[in-house]
């Protein structure tokens, strides 16, 4: 077929192919048709997936791009097929996600006449992508193909979103495929670091006593991890990670304080009211790391290198702003580096990691951590690990042990539940030969658990952890520790039996009641060849520690619960909790 | 938005593409900052329009909204100046309901401040004049002993002076 006789659908599915998408996640409907017409013409290599809700194909995208670091596509209806993925495209910007998402939509002439199935998704999802399109003309379709890709994975990558009226589908597209970019406002790649910031930047490192580095997402992306290593060897500087960079520093190294903020480690939060100097490399600095803006690092100089100026000063006031890409700028600022003197400073912090470790209750039942911490020594830390969002992630979080990027996938930014299984399953699609674990909660799983269908079909060995405590049990810890025990809409009473449910879409279904039978259990999901759904039942009020309560500052950060006596009302936790 | 906050001068320069005035804006309402004027019109280039917006806002919020519209896509530059770095003009037309006897107080004032008069009847003129918004607002509170039917104020346009980018 020469390329002059496509429709606008046909190119579009062409140019996606040219510009790299190896996969697609979607479900067809109307106004989406023709796209799916021409998808059955003329696509080659690309793989496409039926999800079993738009939501869960916008989470599978977003899971095979944080497990590839590739951009797939999801190709959607219009009206609620397009709504639908609303929150996925939201999760996948919040975390600086790159995602190609194209809407079907209602014909030109019925734009904004609300016929069937229209919604006004350009303008709706407006707020939650990096850019978007809404096509009047077939002939723009190369063009806006080619830029979608560029914008979505360069700079701060993130989700671009397309909307394609059937008609434009329909339309013959009679320009060349291979057409130039028209970005004039685009810039992706800022250096607009100088050489004064860096020398600023290796002044201050030089001069400092205490030094903490935060490792956060955008390090992982720019692939900045051996840079990050060196500079953290090199200087002798410890270093906390976000959620989202975990692995960018290994847990297991010696300089490394794991996690920070709300449920971070003890030790990272004391390093953080301790140190005279702060380096967020690729960090955004949000709430959950914070405590309270004003007392973070009060005594530090605030260093902040990130690839998007517009994170700076946000919440926390800096010292020295470096706007640029994390790998570069560490790699620059390498030379300038010179030795400071930070023994004392590890030596305080090696104390107060064998103060303060991290831990957990052992009463009342079988505990996550225990199964995370089994998970850790079965896989040696070389699974990827998909969570969802609540207690168990916070769990995963700590108690997960990883040395390498690209291994933990967590919807952060947005705290999206329903995350997890289609996360896993998008990453298992990208990383076929990898294991790929899900640790989910009971609530969260049932949002999305559709999705087994998808692991059935295509033989994804994904395994399913559900830590089922029978509660929304993060909320559940918020009500017992700040809201008298009201518990208010937690009860997850009602919960299906997760093993029959597994067996219903054909897949193996296991039960783990008892911690003795944690390793024979674990072993048997993980050689299992194909999915596997876990169900745990896990102890009911077990919750999550080290905790910063909300609007507290890093040095309020709570240890373990009150002691609690029987037949008394429990007092709060931020009240009475041993603190650091 | 407080009324005491600062009123800030912007000048966005941005490819006209649909979308990018709502992106625009989405910027400064997230933000809890209220428009107070906003004039889009065609730049020097084909296919560019300048938007020149004046906001209330404290000075952190308005550094935020400047970073925020800089990175899309669609913008290629974002400033904010001072009124002493810019000429500034604006146009107001204001219609009065005034009877032969009032006119002539009418044309008095506008005359001091150079307004046109660009309609006129029997019952009604139409008052035309430029300058900076204090100007405007001086002549529009001197008109205010009259009837005024209708006031339609086109917002600040903004200039950087001399070789400084706008």
């Amino acid at each position: 077929m020469s390329e002059s006789q496509l429709t606008g659908a046909e190119a579009l599915i062409l140019m996606l192919e040219k510009i790299g998408i190896e996969i697609i996640f979607g479900i067809p409907g109307g106004s989406a048709i023709p796209l799916y017409d021409a998808m059955y013409k003329v696509r080659k290599n690309m793989k496409f997936v039926l999800a079993r809700h738009e939501q869960n194909a916008a989470h599978m995208a977003d899971g095979y791009a944080r497990a590839t670091g590739k951009p797939a596509a999801v190709l959607v209806t219009s009206g609620p097929g397009a709504t639908n993925t609303v929150t996925g495209i939201m999760t996948a910007h919040m975390d600086s996600i790159p995602m190609i998402v194209i809407t079907g939509q209602s014909v030109r002439a019925m734009l904004g006449k609300g016929g069937f199935q229209e919604a006004d998704i350009f303008n709706l999802t407006m707020p939650i992508v990096k850019h978007s399109y809404l096509m009047k003309n077939a002939n723009d379709l190369p063009r806006v193909m080619r830029e979608a890709y560029h914008i979505a994975t360069t700079g701060r990558p993130g989700p671009v979103l397309i909307d394609v009226p059937k008609d434009v589908g329909t339309d013959l597209c009679t320009v060349s495929l291979d057409g130039d970019l028209d970005l004039p406002g685009y810039n992706p790649k800022p250096r607009s670091f100088s050489t004064e910031t860096l020398d600023k930047i290796a002044a201050a490192l030089a001069k400092s006593k205490r030094p903490v580095i935060i490792a956060g997402h955008g390090a992982a992306l720019a692939n900045a991890d051996k840079a990050l290593r060196e500079f953290a060897e090199f200087m002798q500087i410890p270093v906390a990670s976000t959620l989202l960079g975990k692995g960018v520093f290994p847990d297991s190294h010696p300089l490394s304080l794991e996690g920070l903020g709300m449920h971070g480690t003890a030790y990272a939060n004391r390093a953080l009211v301790e140190c005279d100097l702060m380096i967020a490399v690729g960090a955004r600095l949000d709430d959950r790391i914070l405590g309270v803006p004003s007392m973070f690092c009060r005594n530090a100089v605030k260093i902040h290198i990130d690839i998007d100026d517009a994170e700076f000063g946000k919440l926390v006031q800096l010292d020295i702003r470096c706007h640029g890409d994390a790998k570069e700028v560490l790699e620059e600022l390498q030379p300038r580096l010179q030795k400071g003197d930070t023994a004392e400073w590890l030596e305080t912090l090696a104390g107060y990691k064998k103060k303060w470790p991290l831990s957990y209750s052992r009463r009342g039942g079988m505990h996550p951590p225990q199964v995370i911490d089994a998970l850790t020594k079965l896989t040696g830390g070389r699974a990827i690990v998909a969570t969802d969002v609540g207690q168990h992630q916070m769990w995963a979080w700590q108690f997960y042990k990883c040395d390498r990027p690209w291994k933990f996938i967590s919807s952060g930014g947005a705290g999206t539940m329903g995350f997890g299984l289609p996360a896993a399953l998008g990453a298992q699609f990208g990383r076929p030969d990898d294991l790929v674990v899900a640790i989910v909660g009971d609530g969260g799983f049932q949002m999305t658990m559709s999705e087994l269908a998808t692991a059935a079909i295509h033989k994804l060995p994904v395994k399913v952890f559900i830590m089922n405590n029978h509660y929304l049990g993060m909320v559940r810890q918020w009500q017992d520790m700040f809201y008298d025990e009201r518990y208010s809409g937690v009860d997850l009473e009602g919960n299906p039996d997760f093993v029959q449910l597994a067996k219903a879409y054909g897949i193996l279904g296991l039960n783990l009641k008892r911690m003795a039978d944690i390793p024979k259990v674990l072993k048997r999901a993980l050689e299992h060849p194909g999915p596997v759904v876990v169900n745990v039942e896990v102890a009911k009020h077990a919750e999550v520690y080290p905790m910063v309560p909300p609007g507290k500052p890093l040095e309020e950060t709570v240890l373990e619960h009150p002691k609690r006596k029987k037949g008394r009302p429990r007092k709060t936790a931020a009240k009475t909790a041993a603190k650091v | 938005m407080n009324r005491s906050m600062p009123t800030h001068n912007l000048s966005i320069f941005v490819a006209n593409r649909p979308g990018a005035l709502v992106r625009i804006a989405q910027a400064f309402s997230r933000r809890g900052f209220n428009i107070e004027s906003l004039v889009v019109s065609p730049g020097a280039r084909s296919g560019f329009s300048r938007m020149t917006i004046t906001a209330k806002g404290d000075d952190a919020g308005l550094d935020q909204i400047i970073m925020q519209c800089s990175k899309l896509v669609d913008v290629l530059a974002c400033r904010k100046h001072t009124d002493e770095e810019v000429v500034a003009r604006e146009l107001a037309l204001v219609k009065l309901a005034v009877n032969s006897a009032e006119r002539g107080e009418v044309l008095q004032i506008a005359d001091h401040f150079r307004a046109k008069t660009v309609d006129f009847s029997d019952t009604s003129i139409v008052l035309e004049a430029t300058g900076g918004s204090e100007k405007l607002d001086a002549m529009v509170e001197l008109l205010r002993k009259f009837k005024i039917v209708e006031l339609v104020r086109t917002g600040k346009v903004i200039m950087a002076r001399g070789e400084k980018a706008t």
